[in-house]
């Protein structure tokens, strides 16, 4: 098996590697890094518990190759927000009961930053949509769409304060 | 309706507090088992068949030996050298752990590959030579007991064909009498389609043996492991595992519904696995391994429901062919083969019904989970409901008047069953006129009448169920002669703060939040003074899990007991401290006072700190009690439910516009948390009313085995629900309650099946069963259209 040596920032940290060409980016962020935010779900990208972000955009980490992301800036849920304060959109979860088991969660929120990033403003049909690749067997769906709504007002009011 | 007795602080019953363990999960700290990491910890991966009917000819290890890393490959012969190769159902069948001979099941476990890395286990695996003499697979249960059909359970003594059981309840003779007097009788056959729990986290486990200290160390997806570790000691008791050695630990579960009750082959291999190697083994299930290898529902239901010609229900009538694959591995109440199939008489009020089941093997996989019902009763509402439905159309009438008319009346209630259930209470006319109110039933009826009149396809669908849930009672129920009651155990600490120990498990439930509202309740110590923990055998108290809606009515009780002990015990402490008898101690939660002169008194806190630092003479001291909870009856959640739905005629889309649910499960510890219950429950009914089922083709392969075929419902396709409530507390249950996750998994259904069939009504169609997706509209208008 060839091995290849790796290097990305992962949550702010540089973190090199040699790997083998086979090993999964998320079996790389879960096993070798020992962050299990990042969730397997299902292994046909279809469920989105592995999701995280990739130079700014979501992708299911369970079917992108370790070695395809050298060189790139992964967030993962550990990442995006400080010890002890939350990213809008996990108190938006946390105040909308968005999550039951909490398995699909991470991914869930890092495919809605990706989401808000590109459209701050969604209407419902837009976060239904957006969030179409990820799934959840517990909520029913209603209230994460309602904690993705109260995280855009947030993140809108967070930047017009910025600015 | 419910008034709070506890300040937002306190946060007792009926507050609508955040989850308490919402925190690690969105910041990523959850523990599930797959986060499990132990040091030299080997993985498993399974040779799994591609045949479901099949002698095996050889397995040949040796290329898979070879692999760098690959430490072992274990197959059934050497399991047979431990007696491990078979292991017992909760039914009194057997499974196989790994066969010796013969495969059953297509991606049935052939053997185990155990490796240092999961890739190198997976290379192993794809490694192993296995030779297979296949065989013609039998996928028909009703064909399973044709004459000429292969004898698939051999091994076992005296079984001369594949049936496995007969079942009934209810008077026969009579039953039979009243439909053949009966003015109007309708037919269907049902079937509820086998469908897969798919919760998002797979099974999987992580087992450590000590071969120094004899001590086995379980990570497991289980919803009850303590009932767990019991078997596993009853399995292998025979190989020096001991109860009191063995430990399991359920931690954070990713989702289960009932799908983390049973004991999987896996489990016990990776068992086997660390006890002979001596180092951690780990086995995580991938998505095709779970979809695959266990099911729920399967029933084929021939209905009769008789009514006299104004609709008046007399008698109903089922029988049940069941496909439980290769062996009898329902999660059921040893007494209850069918589970609670017999609350299938539903929410009305007649006096005959027989129900009957027969149980037969086929070439499938094994499990007959109770996939977020109490045990078959989503078969038994989903009978009831579309036969009430038939019945009002067959006969003209308005189905929400023809279930208002028939309906159990409030003033009945405890009601006796026609097949023996003792209804706790319920107001059925009320929950299903708020329902009708909120949807704005007349509006819909009219707009439905105008649609019609112009050729649009509009259907109106109604479900008003009756559940059973909160096993149970010891005389009725246990699990291989276990007692079902749960248990609870607080200490509160000298500085007034607890912890709270349970036997359930809660796997998305909020049981850290609700348990500790509970506490609050009785004790006035704020919930969020209180830590929950659940799922370790070594630190919590006997209990039988959660699953059949259970937690609430008897883990629930038994806090409320527990709490309600050291109220009793604090009232002596207080009088004491108080210097006045016991008798003029008052308690309103959170505090001791004197009566007539309420300015004298204790809080809970300094009664608490008493009892460990002031302790009255002669007293035990410290504050920690705890209870095991025997209910006396169960407890029966209720709702109405209706859907409006439109259906496409060019295309067979369906397109859900409202669904509106009430429902009625007694008192509310947290309505916050029973929403998002009802909410998912809801989605995980509309995934098999639309969307899910296994499918298998001839050979007994599975057609839909990973998630790009298996369709669970995404945020698209799962409307936006629309809930309320009802309160009929629950007369025998401490705090009122009753528990209500499965309520909506078993109420939407039928409610989107006979809003479907509603809106096909006017073609001719009268029945179709569920998965009712737009292919089979399309079909079906097609269909009719060319007998009109």
């Amino acid at each position: 098996m060839a091995k290849h040596n790796i290097t990305m920032t992962i949550n702010g940290q540089s973190v090199s590697a040699e790997v083998d060409s086979r090993l999964l980016l998320v079996h790389f962020i879960r096993e070798n890094l020992d962050m299990t935010g990042t969730h397997i779900g299902c292994d046909t990208s279809n469920c989105g518990a592995c999701t995280i972000l990739l130079d700014g955009k979501s992708i299911k980490s369970c079917t992108y190759l370790a070695v395809r992301a050298d060189g790139a800036n992964i967030t993962t849920i550990e990442g995006i927000a400080e010890d002890g304060t939350n990213h809008p959109l996990q108190q938006a979860f946390h105040d909308q009961h968005g999550l039951h088991c909490g398995f699909c969660t991470p991914g869930m929120i890092m495919r809605s930053i990706d989401l808000l990033k590109n459209n701050p403003d969604p209407t419902e049909e837009e976060i239904r949509w957006g969030i179409s690749g990820n799934l959840c067997r517990c909520t029913g769906y209603n209230n994460i769409v309602k904690a993705v709504q109260q995280a855009a007002q947030e993140m809108k009011k967070e930047k017009e304060t910025t600015v | 309706m419910f008034s709070c007795k506890t300040s937002p602080e306190v946060g007792g019953m009926g507050h609508s507090i955040k989850r308490k363990e919402d925190a690690r999960f969105l910041h990523g700290k959850g523990n599930y088992v797959d986060d499990v990491k132990l040091p030299g910890m080997l993985h498993m991966v399974m040779v799994r068949s591609p045949y479901a009917y099949a002698k095996i000819k050889s397995i040949n290890k040796d290329k898979a030996l070879a692999i760098d890393g690959v430490l072992a490959v274990i197959t059934g012969e050497d399991l047979a050298q431990y007696n491990l190769h078979w292991m017992p159902t909760l039914l009194s069948d057997s499974q196989m752990v790994l066969p010796t001979d013969t495969i059953m099941h297509q991606s049935q476990e052939v053997c185990a590959v155990i490796a240092t890395d999961r890739y190198i286990a997976v290379d192993g695996a794809e490694a192993v030579e296995v030779e297979y003499e296949p065989m013609q697979a039998i996928v028909d249960p009703f064909k399973a007991l044709d004459e000429d059909a292969p004898l698939l359970r051999p091994d076992k003594e005296g079984q001369e064909n594949n049936h496995i059981y007969h079942w009934e309840r209810g008077d026969k003779a009579k039953t039979e009498e009243a439909i053949a007097k009966a003015d109007v009788v309708v037919k269907e056959r049902i079937h509820l389609p086998r469908i897969h729990v798919a919760s998002i986290e797979t099974c999987g486990v992580v087992a450590s043996y000590d071969k120094v200290t004899e001590k086995m160390l379980i990570y497991l997806t289980s919803q009850a492991p303590h009932a767990i570790r019991t078997i596993v000691a009853l399995v292998a008791g025979h190989v020096g595992l001991s109860e009191e050695k063995i430990r399991i630990i359920a931690p954070d579960i990713g989702g289960g519904f009932g799908g983390k009750v049973p004991v999987y082959p896996g489990y016990v291999i990776a068992i086997a696995a660390t006890f002979l190697i001596g180092k951690p083994v780990k086995w995580i299930e991938d998505r095709s391994e779970n979809l695959v290898n266990g099911f729920a529902r399967d029933y084929h239901m021939d209905c009769e429901l008789a009514a006299t010609k104004d609709g008046k229900i007399q008698a109903f009538k089922v029988s049940t062919l069941a496909d439980h694959g290769y062996t009898d591995s329902s999660a059921n109440p040893s007494k209850y083969p069918t589970g609670m199939f017999s609350i299938c008489t539903g929410s009305y009020d007649y006096e005959h019904a027989f129900a009957e089941l027969d149980a037969v093997y086929t070439n499938k996989a094994p499990g007959g989970v109770a996939y977020r019902c109490s045990f078959r009763v989503t078969e038994a509402v989903h009978a009831i409901e579309r036969m009430v439905d038939k019945l009002a159309a067959e006969i003209g009438k308005d189905p929400a008047q023809l279930r208002l008319e028939n309906f159990i009346k409030k003033e009945q209630f405890p009601y006796s069953s026609p097949l023996g259930w003792s209804y706790d209470s319920g107001d059925y006319h009320a929950t299903l006129k708020k329902a009708m109110d909120m949807l704005g039933y007349d509006d819909y009826k009219k707009e439905q009448a105008e649609k019609r009149a112009q050729g649009k396809l509009m259907g109106i669908g109604i479900s008003t169920f009756t559940e059973v849930v909160g096993a149970g009672p010891s005389k009725d129920f246990d699990i291989l002669g276990i007692a079902m009651f749960d248990s609870a155990e607080i200490r509160v600490h000298p500085t007034g703060k607890a912890l709270a120990r349970f036997g359930t498990k809660s796997q998305g439930q909020g049981h850290e939040t609700t348990y500790a509202q509970i506490l609050a309740e009785e004790l006035g110590i704020p919930y969020s003074d209180i830590e929950i923990e659940e799922g370790d055998t070594d630190t919590a108290p006997y209990g039988l899990g959660t699953y059949a809606s259970r937690s609430t009515p008897t883990a629930g009780a038994a806090a409320a007991i527990a709490a309600r002990k050291l109220v009793d015990k604090g009232k002596k402490i207080a009088a004491y401290l108080l210097e006045v008898s016991e008798e003029d101690i008052e308690w309103e939660v959170g505090k001791y006072s004197v009566k007539g002169a309420p300015e004298k008194s204790k809080t809970i806190q300094e009664v608490v700190f008493a009892s460990y630092t002031n302790i009255p003479p002669g007293m035990e001291p410290g504050f920690e009690a705890t209870h095991y909870y025997d209910p006396p009856n169960l407890t029966f959640p209720n709702g109405a439910y209706i859907c409006v739905v439109e259906v496409d005629e060019e295309t067979g889309a369906i397109d859900v516009k409202r669904f509106v649910a009430i429902d009625d499960c007694g008192n509310i510890i947290n309505p916050m948390i029973v929403e998002g219950q009802v909410h998912g429950g809801l989605t995980q009914g509309i995934a098999p009313a639309m969307y899910e089922g296994i499918q298998y083709d001839d050979e007994g392969n599975v057609l839909n085995g990973t998630f790009m075929d298996y369709l669970v419902p995404t945020a698209v396709e799962s409307p936006k629900w629309e809930t309320g409530h009802t309160i009929t507390p629950s007369p025998h249950h401490p705090l009122g309650a009753k528990g209500v996750a499965e309520s909506p998994t078993v109420g939407a259904p039928p409610a989107i099946a006979n809003a479907i069939i509603d809106a096909l009504y006017p073609l001719g169609i009268k029945h179709l069963d569920i998965p009712i997706t737009p292919s089979k509209v399309w079909d079906a208008i097609q269909e009719a259209k060319q007998k009109a």
